[in-house]
């Protein structure tokens, strides 16, 4: 569920201030403070009954300090660590450049770059284990990926799911399919809000092609790429679907992400508490990017 | 130094170049980007209309020669083995999401409206608790959510599955919300309330019309959320209780299910989706682009 989670940046002026409203208003009270506290009543409820309590719950299982012991003492734990890295570093920022180079391109006003836009937004809104499955069909042995390679190359591919580096790299590649429509959609929106005056005088100066998207375009678009790749890198930590489908975190598990091994633990060997261990110990890295990301969001005002 | 004919035309001739590269270049991109969105797409295709069942292999042909809707009935009248309750289980699918989607939007609306347009104090703090929410992963919080329905009483029931979308859906509902509401001009809430209105009258007859276009969004998104999920559901319920985004994962490397009729099903359960989008899809551009409401 995390990685559909993406889809909250999709208001690219992100800024969220707590008091905006205009000066001289008084502070509520009688009926009317009541009527408030009964609005945000559901919300609370929401938050504190399936948030805050299964959080609780989770750190109070993965609490005791003999259970990472264990964890570093599995074999699985530190190849999956690996793994998460390479899932995590490679997907997110080979995802978020190259939604930012194309986003470049359908920015073109053709009749049939708006009308492949539409194709392209397709791995967006398709079922993420659907999509998964169709993928590790199209990579087994005798699918449509080897078939195309022998009739074109006339040579045998390789097993993909028998090899640890070739099924990773299949997870990461079907990410980036599933992923970058949703942030090309994201530059795209920013890019269209760039004032054309600017592109104007900069090709007086002599910027144009490469040295205009250098020195022009990506100092424009840093704050949200960063902003961007921050976010995207909570959510892909937690990215499930992808390897667990796609991969299965075969061969012998050591393809599996720190998320599909905590289920592995979990659900397969009856260990609980070692399942949430496992998604626990990337808290440590998870939570400095969530307060980098909050103080962000709080003091920039994330225009463009 | 003045520039001779011969220059000039020198380089108008480099500047048509140029231009006919850069239109050469988008179209190999726009081929390229093209094969890349369709090919698993075009892969599900291949393997449904193929005539026998569980054929996933893909033997030269382009396009099945003798293309089969034989998969696509056996989903539809639920004839093919695995899929005996799909209807039963697109149903349930059907509940989660419009659960979801109605939930998320009243829960999300109700809440933002008092933060951005009763003023509340320490409002803010809603604010960063939904924010907050986004730093741990769903999916490191399935094994507590797992023993806590069950201890509510909520496993195998299609509640559990509805309240975890929400916790996560209705973050990003109040953070859209919060956004789109900015664009709403105080003056008409004051006016309102002048005339006597209560904040019940201005939520629904002013706040709820002029933020329709979010509204859209955040409805599809909490849709989207739920329809497409995978592991919640795999993990909250049983196997008769099951929608259908999990059965086709759960056999998803079984060689012995009729896969002819599994792809079948999946190009069924993943249209409404598409189609819902590209119906609401002028609402969902207004939406992101945060335009100023009509």
């Amino acid at each position: 569920m995390s990685s559909t989670q993406q889809v909250f940046a999709a208001g690219p002026p992100i800024s969220v201030q707590g008091s905006r409203w205009p000066r001289g208003y008084g502070q509520l009270h009688g009926a009317d403070l009541r009527w408030a506290i009964a609005f945000v009543l559901p919300y609370a409820a929401v938050f504190f009954v399936f948030v805050v309590y299964p959080f609780g719950d989770a750190l109070w299982m993965a609490g005791k300090p003999s259970l990472y012991v264990e964890l570093i003492g599995d074999r699985f734990y530190l190849p999956a660590v690996v793994n998460t890295l390479l899932f995590v570093g490679l997907g997110v920022n080979l995802k978020m450049f190259s939604a930012l180079l194309v986003s470049g391109f359908f920015i073109r006003r053709r009749w049939w770059i708006r009308a492949l836009l539409a194709v392209f937004i397709l791995p967006w809104a398709l079922a993420a284990a659907q999509a998964c499955v169709s993928f590790h069909w199209m990579l087994q042995e005798g699918g449509l990926v080897n078939g195309v390679i022998s009739a074109l190359f006339g040579i045998e591919g390789p097993i993909w799911f028998n090899n640890r580096w070739l099924g990773l790299g299949a997870d990461i590649t079907v990410y980036i399919w599933k992923w970058m429509p949703f942030w090309t959609v994201i530059f795209l929106a920013a890019r269209m809000r760039i004032p054309p005056d600017i592109y104007d005088s900069a090709e007086v100066d002599g910027a144009t092609g490469i040295r205009r998207f250098l020195h022009v375009t990506f100092p424009l678009l840093a704050n949200l790429y960063l902003l961007c790749t921050l976010l995207s890198t909570l959510w892909t930590v937690g990215d499930f679907t992808t390897v667990y489908l796609v991969s299965g975190g075969g061969p012998a598990s050591s393809t599996d992400v720190l998320a599909t091994l905590g289920f592995h633990y979990a659900f397969d060997l009856s260990k609980p508490a070692l399942g949430i261990a496992a998604a626990m110990s990337a808290l440590p890295v998870l939570i400095p990017i969530a307060i980098v990301l909050m103080r962000r969001l709080q003091t920039s005002e994330v225009e463009l | 130094m003045s520039a001779t004919p011969a220059t000039m035309q020198r380089v108008r001739r480099s500047y048509r170049l140029r231009q006919r590269l850069i239109e050469a270049g988008s179209v190999v991109l726009g081929v390229v980007i093209l094969i890349w969105s369709l090919a698993p797409i075009y892969n599900m295709f291949l393997i449904a209309l193929d005539p026998e069942e569980g054929e996933i292999e893909f033997d030269g042909n382009l396009w099945p020669p003798e293309p089969s809707f034989e998969g696509f009935r056996g989903v539809i009248t639920q004839e093919a083995r695995y899929l005996e309750t799909f209807w039963h289980q697109f149903g349930n699918s059907l509940f989660i999401g419009l659960a979801t989607m109605m939930l998320t939007v009243l829960i999300g609306s109700l809440a933002s409206f008092a933060v951005s347009r009763m003023r509340l104090s320490k409002g803010s703090l809603l604010t960063n608790a939904a924010l907050l929410t986004y730093a741990i992963p769903a999916s490191f919080l399935i094994v507590p959510y797992f023993r806590i329905m069950h201890r509510y009483g909520l496993s195998d029931n299609l509640w559990a599955v509805i309240a975890a979308q929400v916790a996560f859906a209705t973050p990003f509902a109040i953070l859209m919300l919060q956004l789109y509401a900015r664009l709403i001009p105080f003056e008409l809430d004051d006016a309102a309330r002048v005339d006597g209105a209560s904040f019940v009258q201005v939520y629904l007859r002013i706040y709820l019309p002029l933020m329709a276009p979010a509204l859209a969004v955040v409805a599809i998104y909490a849709l989207m959320l739920a329809w497409n999920d995978y592991l919640y559901p795999a993990v909250l319920l049983a196997v008769r209780n099951m929608t259908v985004a999990v059965t086709q994962g759960q056999l998803f490397s079984d060689t012995d299910a009729p896969w002819n009729a599994m792809m079948a099903a999946a190009i069924i359960y993943v249209l409404p989706p598409i189609a819902l989008l590209f119906a609401l899809r002028r609402h969902v551009a207004a939406g992101l682009t945060l335009e100023q409401p009509a």
